[in-house]
């Protein structure tokens, strides 16, 4: 529906091997994937699958061997391990709220720091810092407070705060609900399906759940072990999966048809 | 005002002014002596310890508390003069160790890991040889002097400094917040400094301190060899040499270069140790008392207390009533006076799954380990009625029995095992200690168990450490060494909730038929009532610390719920599940 707005995310043939010899694990296999302005895309599959290791190639943490990738106009090379120099290219937000926050500084702090990485000064940036603290519905006193006073949901919300505040191209959202309580997820979820409205966020969603994914994505991808099993629409894979892969990932979420844990009840 | 008035005044307040450590304040009051001596006592006594008199080798008098030496110098003023500059050489010497092992230390994290491995590796066999020593060597080479004997032994400090800050800062350099700020484009220096440091300052000021006081013993040695400061500068060093020629004829000229050198050694140490204290929880000294969770019997009016006990003893002792869990008016108070658990009833019947449901905080882990006998840490539980798998858990039960017949499976897989031993030996602990179980029969019913729970090649998986295995198969593992024992109540706290969903439905539902087959009785807590409802026969709804609904899977299923909160919770899941 957005295929008219430029490319911001191109992966051709994309290979990782990571080891060497009897011991290499082939993480991703010529995985394609592209995505436009403005889109976002769901990544699903189980722990192995190749979805954060795709991530972490994306943000130059981890090299690749062969394909190619362009983020956000920039070119990765092969091999190379290395962020790239324009930090406004592609953001993160990492998976766990305890680790993603250094304990020894405050909400404030830590997202002046993204605003202004050299000299992280927090009078300057004040009104800017408050202003995303609202937006990601934080009242502004929480600029001055320390992460462990912040619940796991509140940290999360910094954390995205952090991430969004330099306008980044393309964002790549980590995980971020899944060490949270349900409820709290809801909220999360639905505060980022509002600022993805707002913002017009290029996003790419990573979960485990394909549930939790249709409400933030447009189009959904499925990985099972470094393969792309299905990729389409996000209402459409949810309501009618293709792939006996997808229809397996489905059943497991709970409250869908397949998702039967007595076999007592089976019966009944 | 004392901590325990602070915290009954203002129980939500969260900062509580945390009182000195005895023993760090006991350093620092040393500490401040010894160098309000090195700032004033060149001022005041240089006359009398510098300028050579006819006194000579004067006894202990009034005039002179430590005698005289040879040419007539009070030794008293002595000792006290030379701490200003036994002082200057040892906050150098520190300093220099401090800078530079730190530097170093951390910025190895940056360089590639050929290079890291490289210095690392010579580090280790640096640290591998006495401090003395090198400084020794050092201060051979670069000939003897005050600050060259000072550097020598910063340097030889050098080595155990980065070792500290490698080890220290590696797990800070996995955080995400690191990876974060590196992706945000902080240099490398910023984010030692903003980032790294910080988080790792109180065992790097620890260090600091300790090594403070072996700096001051190495360059008194330096200078009592002769290889440190050289007359007519004195050190407590050198006025220890100048006694060691007279220590048979004046003994007493010992006394002043001695103590001065124990005091200042003791206060850095005292500090280090203080500050050791304070950092940990444990050991920060307060309510002593309250360490360990209790429990104990409701105090309820006396006859109705009796009542209650009656009842628990009943059904502790008639295996008919089919009560595995009976629960009256249990409480659990935090240290500062807190309810966490505001007097909860409910029964598990045998055979029975029943849900605990709620968010983080609301209670419902309290209550379970309560339940089995674990009250955690810093609180105090209180109940009418407290039994569990038939045991009345308000009088003592021997832990024989509580082994058999309660198990526990906790949360995260990965830290519930300790990886440093093999899966078979940590999951028949239990049976082998407590039910006296033969090693061979253990393996061989753990094997049994592995297979009900459908892990792939049990025999070798028994073998294996616990980073072979993934996270839903650590799981399984205990779950299935939990059911060795063929408990008659399982409390499992949010056992599938760091597993993948693919993973979780699989894991269920071997735990669930398990289960059946042992007919054991299941308190399941969870925060999802998506899974709740399709495991469960029963659901408690726990918020802040109350039960505030009580449903049916049925009525769940149909989803007729009253309380806003359930409601609420209810919501949630079919927004993010597909209920």
């Amino acid at each position: 529906m957005k295929q008219q707005s430029p490319l911001q995310l191109f992966v051709e043939d994309l290979d990782v091997t990571f080891g060497s010899g009897s011991t290499a694990t082939h993480a991703l296999k010529k995985l394609s994937l592209s995505l436009h302005h403005g889109e976002s895309l769901g990544l699903v599959g189980e722990s192995g699958s190749g979805k954060s290791t795709l991530a972490k190639v994306l943000t130059g943490i981890y090299g690749f061997d062969s394909g190619r990738a362009v983020v956000a106009g920039h070119e990765l090379t092969p091999g190379r391990r290395k962020p790239l120099k324009d930090r406004r290219a592609l953001q993160m937000i990492p998976q766990d709220p305890y680790s993603s926050l250094s304990p020894r500084r405050t909400a404030g702090q830590t997202i002046a720091e993204a605003l202004d990485p050299k000299g992280a000064d927090t009078k300057k940036h004040r009104a800017t810092v408050i202003e995303w603290l609202e937006r990601v519905e934080l009242p502004p006193e929480s600029a001055d407070k320390y992460p462990y006073e912040f619940s796991g949901g509140q940290r999360q919300r910094i954390a995205i705060a952090r991430a969004l505040c330099i306008n980044p191209k393309i964002i790549i959202a980590d995980e971020i609900t899944s060490a949270l309580d349900l409820s709290v997820q809801a909220e999360v979820l639905d505060l980022l399906g509002q600022l993805r409205r707002e913002l017009e966020l290029t996003m790419i969603f990573i979960s485990h759940n394909l549930a939790v994914v249709r409400h933030v994505s447009d189009r959904v991808a499925v990985l099972f072990h470094g393969e792309l099993m299905e990729e389409g629409d996000a209402e459409a894979v949810f309501r009618n999966p293709q792939a006996e892969y997808t229809r397996q990932l489905l059943n497991s979420v709970p409250g869908r048809p397949g998702f039967n844990l007595r076999p007592d009840r089976a019966a009944a | 005002m004392t901590m325990a008035n602070e915290a009954q005044a203002a129980p939500t307040q969260k900062k509580q002014k945390r009182r000195l450590h005895p023993i760090l304040l006991a350093g620092l009051i040393i500490m401040t002596v010894v160098v309000l001596i090195g700032i004033f006592a060149p001022m005041w006594f240089s006359e009398s310890a510098n300028v050579q008199s006819n006194d000579r080798r004067m006894p202990i008098s009034a005039d002179h508390p430590l005698g005289t030496d040879e040419f007539g110098r009070d030794l008293f003023s002595r000792a006290l003069v030379a701490t200003r500059l036994t002082l200057l050489l040892t906050v150098a010497a520190s300093a220099i160790s401090v800078v530079i092992g730190v530097t170093i230390g951390t910025l190895v994290w940056f360089m590639p890991p050929r290079v890291r491995q490289l210095i690392v590796g010579a580090n280790s066999v640096a640290v591998a040889f006495p401090n003395l020593v090198i400084a020794l060597i050092i201060a051979a080479i670069l000939g003897p002097g005050a600050w060259t004997a000072a550097f020598a032994v910063g340097i030889a400090s050098v080595p155990a400094f980065v070792r500290l800050t490698v080890n220290m800062s590696s797990p800070i350099m996995a955080r995400d917040y690191v990876t974060t700020a590196h992706l945000l484009r902080v240099s490398k220096y910023k984010l030692i400094g903003r980032h790294v440091l910080p988080n790792m300052a109180e065992p790097l000021l620890i260090l600091t301190a300790s090594n403070f006081a072996v700096t001051l013993v190495e360059l008194s040695g330096l200078s009592f060899i002769g290889l440190g400061v050289q007359s007519p500068d004195y050190d407590y060093g050198l006025l220890l040499s100048d006694a060691l020629t007279m220590i048979y004829a004046q003994p007493t000229q010992v006394i002043g270069p001695a103590v001065m050198i124990v005091l200042a050694g003791l206060g850095a140490m005292l500090i280090g140790d203080g500050l050791a204290a304070s950092s940990n929880p444990r050991t920060r000294g307060q309510r002593r008392a309250m360490r360990t969770g209790t429990l104990r019997p409701a105090p309820a009016a006396a006859n109705e207390q009796a009542k209650e006990q009656e009842a628990a003893r009943e059904a502790a002792e008639d295996p008919e009533d089919e009560i595995d869990v009976r629960v009256r008016d249990l409480r659990v108070t935090a240290a500062n006076g807190t309810e966490l658990v505001k007097g909860i009833d409910f029964d598990v019947r045998r055979r029975e799954i029943v849900g605990l449901v709620g968010e983080s905080g609301s209670g419902k882990s309290l209550t379970a380990m309560t339940l089995c006998g674990l009250t955690p840490e810093g609180v105090t539980a209180t109940a009418g009625t407290l039994v569990a798998a038939g045991h009345n858990m308000l009088e003592p039960v021997s832990s024989r029995e509580l082994a058999q017949d309660i198990a526990l499976v906790y949360q995260d897989p990965m830290s519930t095992f300790n990886p440093a031993l093999k899966l078979n030996t940590q999951l028949t602990e239990v049976a082998r200690t407590h039910l006296g179980m033969r090693p061979s029969r253990a393996r061989r019913k753990l094997i049994e168990r592995f297979e009900q729970l459908k892990i792939t090649s049990p025999e070798h998986r028994i073998g294996q450490h616990p980073h072979e295995l993934s996270g839903g198969m650590l799981q399984r593992a205990m779950i299935a060494s939990s059911l060795l024992a063929e408990a008659k109540l399982i409390v499992a706290d949010e056992p599938t909730t760091a597993l993948d969903v693919t993973v979780q439905a699989e894991v269920l539902r071997q735990f669930v038929s398990a289960t059946q087959e042992l007919d054991a009785s299941v308190l399941f807590i969870s925060h999802d009532l998506g899974v709740v409802e399709a495991l469960c026969d029963r659901v408690l709804v726990m918020y802040r610390g109350e039960i505030v609904e009580e449903l049916t899977a049925e009525q769940l299923g149909s989803r007729r719920v009253e309380h806003p909160y359930t409601r609420k919770l209810l919501d949630a899941a079919e927004y993010v599940e597909a209920l």
